[in-house]
């Protein structure tokens, strides 16, 4: 059974009453430890697609299953928790809260969890290695560039040792060097860590890191 | 608090001019309530230290008042010689029966006049009420014209050293001390010899009567035996009771205007806090949509934006309680209205009206906070995450 199952997934907005389908059918296989790349241009349902896939956005028919779980048919109350246990959230802008320190902002997941200080602080610290921040933990996001604020956000992502991590255009707001670095970060916590990862980009030359890569086109899958 | 408070503290700091605003705003509220339950606390604890609960306090049958009250001399031998009266350390029964009048006077600087209680009392009055000392000079002597007068009188009307001369029903009386009476009505009278005072004022009668009682858990038979006494014709009274019901009505007025005063501030103060909530709110959408897409749940998200708004309130209230503390001691005076004399009083701000004041900034900051918290609370994740 692959770890990602999406069957004949449907999403429309309505606007005055008109009806936008976003996404249409689309059905979408994903294994444990694969590294899969969701392209397609703007406003083709990738970030919606992704929305749906973190249960951040509810889809209107069809099934969601991540690793054993129907997603589709938990309560907005059952996701808040699934997420915090089982999905690490990549942004395009990095989304950091300005006002907490690098260390703080990537400790927030683990408030949710029951573990003591000390171990909140040792996963940090851990985490923060992994992406190379070590000596920057008390810098605020307004301090960092780029490049270090979207690692900061991949530490955030995967501090809770989620099963899988979602990006959404994660090097879409990065220069080519840092967006390589991201890429790099990405590919070794999939290939030592063993995470899986969907990610979404419009960038051919990010897609290229993933082992799969699939399209998306007018809210349906053209692979 | 599942969302850091250190996010709260540094978001208030990244809006100072709107968190500052917000929270001068709920302190001069919590100002004006606090200086208002002082001057309402300390006018009646001036009245409640009057009283003590081991003394009797006799006026006349349906007197209510020593201004209206009379004891003749026979009436207040018969009262010295009941059995339930406590003895002094020289043995002789603690009761001081008193005169009671009520002259204007001349204020210090130009105050104007203010009616004063000169009362006429015995030595024995010194040890009938406790928390009595004399801090300067000496008590008077009998058989002259001598008087003592409480501190705060001393503070407030001319001539009042030791040494002075106040002229009062047609003479002059020398003052020889300064008493405290812990903070009492007492330290705004003069007192002298009732026998001096009697051919002056009012002839042979006494206005009240006051005694210890050997047993204080036995007033209510003490009570009946002297209000059924023929010769007595009086009415008993646990001297406490009747100086704190002398209060009641002004300190009703009193807290009444400080909640009725401070209420209406308070809808003020709550509507700012309301406008800076939801200014923070709105401000912060997408932060809130990154802590739900995090795995915070809404209440989560409310109980932060709650608890950011109860933070300003108490800065609020603490800077509110701060400006007020200064008038604490502040000496002020009303007309006592059942003696129609001045009575002297402060403002006192006790730990218990600081915690009422932070009390009600809370208040003010939970409602103040509710409706922009909730409304953060229901932000949709991927909307929020949009903006």
């Amino acid at each position: 059974m692959p770890f990602v199952e999406i069957k004949d997934l449907a999403m429309a907005y309505y606007r005055d009453s008109q009806k936008i389908a976003v996404l249409e059918g689309v059905d979408l296989e994903v294994e444990e430890g694969q590294f899969v790349a969701l392209m397609g241009p703007s406003g083709s349902g990738k970030t919606t697609l992704l929305n749906i896939l973190a249960g951040l956005d509810k889809a209107e028919s069809g099934s969601v299953i991540v690793d054993g779980q129907n997603v589709g048919a938990m309560s907005h109350k059952q996701l808040a928790a699934w997420r915090s246990r089982h999905i690490g959230f990549v942004f395009q802008f990095y989304n950091l809260l300005p006002v907490l320190t690098a260390f703080q902002n990537i400790e927030l997941p683990l408030l949710l969890t029951h573990l003591s200080k000390q171990e909140r602080r040792d996963h940090v610290r851990t985490v923060l290695d992994i992406v190379g921040l070590a000596d920057r933990a008390d810098h605020y996001p307004g301090q960092l560039s780029g490049g270090q604020q979207q690692r900061v956000g991949i530490a955030r992502a995967i501090v809770s040792d989620p099963s899988i991590i979602l990006g959404d255009e994660p090097t879409g707001d990065l220069d080519a060097a840092s967006a390589d670095e991201i890429l790099t970060l990405l590919q070794r916590l999939n290939q030592e860590y063993h995470k899986t990862i969907i990610m979404v980009t419009h960038d051919a030359k990010a897609a290229e890191r993933a082992d799969v890569i699939v399209h998306l086109d007018k809210g349906v899958l053209t692979a | 608090m599942k969302i850091p408070i250190i996010y709260n503290l540094r978001s208030l700091r990244q809006r100072p001019v709107s968190t500052l605003t917000t929270a001068l705003g709920m302190a001069l509220v919590v100002a004006v309530f606090v200086s208002m339950m002082a001057l309402s606390n300390g006018f009646q604890s001036a009245l409640t230290s009057t009283g003590s609960d081991e003394n009797v306090f006799l006026l006349r049958k349906g007197a209510g008042a020593e201004l209206n009250s009379g004891i003749a001399r026979d009436a207040a031998n018969v009262v010295a010689g009941m059995p339930f009266i406590a003895k002094g350390t020289d043995g002789r029964p603690l009761v001081s029966a008193e005169t009671f009048v009520v002259i204007p006077l001349q204020r210090v600087g130009g105050g104007g006049m203010a009616n004063v209680v000169v009362r006429g009392v015995s030595l024995a009055a010194f040890d009938v009420r406790r928390g009595l000392e004399i801090l300067e000079g000496r008590k008077f002597r009998p058989g002259s014209r001598e008087i003592v007068v409480g501190r705060t009188f001393a503070r407030r009307f001319p001539n009042s050293e030791i040494g002075g001369r106040i002229n009062f029903g047609g003479q002059d009386w020398t003052v020889v001390g300064h008493f405290a009476a812990a903070g009492s009505s007492f330290e705004s009278e003069i007192w002298g010899e009732a026998e001096q005072f009697m051919p002056v004022f009012r002839g042979q009668v006494f206005s009240a009567i006051t005694f210890r009682m050997s047993d204080p858990a036995n007033f209510a038979g003490i009570k009946e035996t002297l209000e059924a006494d023929p010769r007595l014709y009086v009415d008993a009274y646990q001297e406490k009771e009747f100086y704190d019901n002398q209060g009641t009505l002004l300190n009703q007025i009193l807290n009444f205007l400080a909640v009725f005063i401070a209420g209406i501030m308070a809808i003020g103060a709550v509507f700012g806090a309301v406008n800076t909530m939801y200014a923070a709110v709105a401000s912060r959408v997408h932060e809130i949509g990154v802590l739900l897409s995090l795995g915070f749940k809404p209440r989560n998200v409310m109980s932060s934006f709650l608890f950011e708004a109860l933070l300003i309130a108490l800065l609020g209230g603490a800077v509110g309680c701060l400006l007020v503390l200064p008038v604490d001691g502040l000496v002020t005076s009303t007309t006592n209205w059942n003696s129609f004399s001045e009575l002297a009083f402060s403002f006192s701000i006790t730990p218990r009206l600081i915690l009422y004041g932070m009390v009600f900034a809370a208040t003010m900051g939970l409602i103040g906070g509710y409706l922009p918290a909730r409304r953060a609370a229901k932000a949709r994740v991927a909307d929020a995450l949009r903006r």
